[in-house]
């Protein structure tokens, strides 16, 4: 018999009663074992308005054991205004350690970014997502976008990123670039910069999906090939920033974030705050590599 | 040996849009086209030349009776076959010339003729040069090769007929009134070269009302009336 | 002669497509016989039924009937535009022509659709997305295919608005700037973009005006004459069929009144339907 102590606590463990939490583990197993295929979960309801979170939550909070460490970024801050509250809130509903280091994090909940830092086997990875679904710039309706992954029929999703080519010269997508996962299903990574994308593919950590609005869980696994939608002759690239480097630290191969000053002078710093604050102490963190990366030259 | 034997052909129509009218078209035709012979049909009009014709190239399907061709392999009944191995026919073997030009609009007086020389052999521009020499050689005015038929004079109209039916050099030619609206150089240059065809193995049933042409251009005559061969001669 | 029997490229066999529930005896109820598709006892509507027929590779098959008579269905299903209710269907570069086509799964059915098949629909909202340029259109159709190198696929779909004379500086305007005539032959060109064996043809011309038309037809029996693809051919106007099929069905209220060569069709028509409608030409 599962033991719902609501009615003897003022709260569940993690706020979730432990029969949603089982169903939202069933789902996650099934995204799991079909990499990139999203699957339809029950998305309670939270103290937190829909579109703030609340699918991250929902993982989160499913998953999240008595001895985890908990980190949340927003944008790649750990200070920001969101990811405050909602740290606060797993905080007091599990009663776990939180922290700001990504090395000593077991569970990281992130809003549209990456971290930096090279995760590892020991760590989990959770997405907020906006928008699950890659095809639905592409086509509005559920029950086709249904059948177009069902039939692995993606010729629509690549004749929009011709047309970007035919009317801008390029693919203009900057945050969000679809994704083959496994050779099988087109993801949509949530608004992460393209810097971070090819860190999706063949990593150590698990990544999990939630959209809470959209009612859809997915996952990559570990060590599972991930890799952006590109033509033979038209491939995919990440950001360049020109040379500019961390005002700083002077780091150059980092995701940077744009800053002007008062006196009106732009320069940039890098977004990954606890990135940020380990170069700036002089340590030494291990960043993600991948081949787009180690092009980049120092 | 025998390219067409023809027995006991009938054609019956039946028209449900007139109150079910008969009309009886055909009966009892016997006859057999030797290879490499010319064959003449005369008859009055509506005595059944143009339907024995349309018979044998099955845009008529026969009520009763059988028409057996001798293809390039094997022996085949006309009213029997299926439509597959007609249009195989039709493409490679048996050409029907009507008496008067049927005009695919918007297609240029050379590639009327050639048309069929370049279904079956796929050179466009030789196809095309063979046009314009038998076109030549019909007296078209050079003008006129690649402008559209629809406009021609009736006699012009027959030569593009004549030359469309003849480039190919079918192994059996249907001919309905090849000299009907010609001037006599024009008939004297389309008897010879239905002569030529004959040279070179062509089997040719032709249908006409002129003396001058069957005199010179026939080896046998079939006179039909009111639907049956009544009697046959040597020209 | 027998020989030739088995060199078929489209063969089809009882392909039915009825609406609603029936029984056994709708289709003894239904029919030419009777001018109806209904069914009296169950209300079900025979759309088609009993259809028979084989395509031979470069042969232009003509499917000529009014409105009810079903035409269209059959193109339909055989596309996969809809679920046959019986009936098979066997093409010949598929499985060498063992496999039924209409008993496929949904991904098999696609690629045959991809690589085989070509439509071109009455209104090319149907088969054209106005979203995309006419270029991208075609090139949904290569990308299908599996090309995914866009300067091929420009390429391919220049040389292909060529052939169909369609404006090449064109070809990044969206369809919807074009003219009815020039909406008709951008589908004809992402239609034969694969080079597809089987090309359906769905009243392509109705609506158009007539100088229109003729563009379209002309293209249509040009293409047909160089590249020799099978099509078949739907329209209600006879002298459409007479332009470009070899043969012709005759259906009328869902079933085959008459077939035979066309020129046999047109000037010796034997069913009493098929005469009504010969002599109906204008």
């Amino acid at each position: 018999m599962i033991e719902n102590k609501k009615y003897t606590q003022k709260f569940n463990f993690a706020f979730i009663d432990e029969a949603t939490k089982k169903e939202i583990r069933r789902k996650l197993l099934k995204a799991v074992a079909i990499p990139g295929y999203q699957v339809p979960y029950s998305s309670p309801e939270m103290p937190v308005s829909r579109g703030w979170g609340t699918g991250g939550l929902h993982v989160t909070l499913a998953v999240i054991g008595r001895e985890d460490i908990f980190k949340i970024i927003d944008q790649g801050s750990d200070a920001s205004v969101n990811a405050c509250n909602l740290r606060e809130f797993v905080q007091r509903m599990t009663n776990c350690k939180t922290t700001f280091d990504t090395k000593e994090a077991t569970l990281i909940q992130t809003r549209h970014r990456i971290t930096e830092e090279e995760l590892t086997e020991n760590q989990l990875f959770i997405f907020q997502v906006p928008q699950p679904e890659p095809l639905r710039g592409v086509e509005r309706y559920e029950y086709k976008t249904r059948q177009m992954h069902g039939e692995a029929d993606y010729a629509k999703m690549w004749v929009s990123l011709y047309e970007s080519f035919v009317r801008y010269g390029d693919i203009m997508l900057g945050a969000g670039y679809p994704v083959k996962v496994n050779d099988r299903y087109i993801m949509a990574p949530s608004p992460i910069p393209r810097w971070d994308i090819p860190n999706l593919s063949h990593s150590k950590a698990l990544f999990l999906f939630g959209a809470g609005r959209e009612k859809r869980l997915y996952a990559v696994p570990p060590h599972t090939k991930v890799e952006p939608l590109e033509f033979e002759d038209l491939k995919f690239n990440i950001e360049g920033f020109q040379g500019s480097s961390c005002y700083k630290t002077g780091y150059k191969k980092a995701f940077l974030d744009e800053l002007y000053f008062d006196d009106g002078s732009k320069h940039h710093v890098i977004n990954d705050s606890n990135f940020l604050d380990k170069l700036s102490e002089k340590g030494r963190p291990t960043q993600h590599s991948n081949k787009y990366l180690n092009q980049l030259g120092s | 040996m025998n390219i067409l034997e023809i027995n006991d052909l009938s054609k019956l129509f039946q028209l449900y849009i007139l109150n079910n009218k008969r009309i009886e078209g055909l009966k009892n035709i016997h006859f057999t086209v030797k290879e490499g012979e010319i064959v003449g049909l005369t008859g009055k009009s509506g005595s059944g030349k143009s339907s024995l014709m349309k018979c044998i190239y099955r845009t008529y399907l026969a009520s009763s009776g059988e028409i057996l061709y001798s293809s390039g392999a094997g022996v085949i009944d006309l009213v029997r076959a299926d439509d597959h191995a007609i249009i195989a026919l039709r493409k490679n073997e048996i050409t029907y010339c009507s008496q008067f030009l049927s005009v695919i609009p918007r297609v240029p007086a050379v590639d009327v003729v050639c048309e069929r020389l370049f279904r079956v052999e796929k050179d466009k521009d030789q196809a095309r040069q063979k046009a314009r020499e038998m076109l030549e050689d019909l007296g078209l005015p050079v003008e006129l090769w690649d402008a559209f038929p629809v406009t021609f004079s009736g006699g012009e109209q027959q030569r593009i007929n004549v030359a469309r039916a003849i480039i190919s050099r079918p192994r059996l030619l249907l001919i309905d009134e090849p000299t009907a609206s010609l001037d006599p150089r024009t008939k004297d240059i389309v008897i010879r070269m239905i002569l030529e065809l004959k040279k070179h193995g062509t089997s040719v049933l032709c249908i006409s009302h002129d003396e001058y042409t069957l005199e010179r251009l026939v080896d046998r005559r079939l006179h039909l009336q009111h639907g049956e061969i009544v009697e046959t001669a040597l020209a | 002669m027998s020989g030739k029997n088995d060199n078929w490229l489209l063969r089809v066999r009882n392909l039915t497509k009825i609406y609603g529930e029936p029984d056994e005896n709708t289709l003894n109820l239904t029919g030419p016989e009777y001018h109806s598709n209904i069914c009296p006892a169950t209300e079900s509507i025979v759309a088609c039924a009993d259809i028979n027929f084989d395509l031979y590779p470069g042969e232009v098959l003509g499917i000529v009937g009014e409105s009810g008579s079903g035409k269209s269905t059959v193109v339909k299903l055989l596309h996969f535009d809809m679920e046959a209710t019986g009936g098979s269907a066997w093409l010949r570069p598929y499985a060498n022509g063992h496999s039924n086509i209409l008993g496929e799964s949904g991904q098999k059915k696609r690629t045959i659709r991809n690589h085989l098949m070509g439509m071109v629909y009455q209104n090319p909202r149907d088969g054209l997305n106005f979203k995309f340029s006419s270029g991208g259109n075609i090139a949904e159709k290569l990308i299908m295919a599996g090309n995914f190198h866009v300067g091929n696929i420009r390429n391919r779909a220049s040389s292909l608005l060529e052939k169909t004379e369609v404006p090449v500086r064109r070809m990044d305007d969206q369809p919807s700037s074009f003219s009815g005539g020039m909406q008709q032959r951008v589908q004809i060109a992402k239609a034969i973009a694969n080079n597809p064996p089987l090309l359906f043809l769905d009243e392509v011309t109705t609506g158009l005006d007539v100088s229109v038309q003729a563009k379209v037809l002309d293209l249509i029996r040009e293409l047909q004459q160089d590249l020799g693809i099978a099509m078949i051919v739907v329209s209600h106007d006879l002298s459409v069929i007479r332009m470009l099929t070899d043969r012709t069905i005759v259906m009328k209220n869902g079933r085959i009144v008459e077939s035979g060569l066309t020129d046999q069709i047109l000037q010796d028509p034997q069913h009493a339907y098929s005469q009504l409608l010969v002599s109906s030409l204008l």
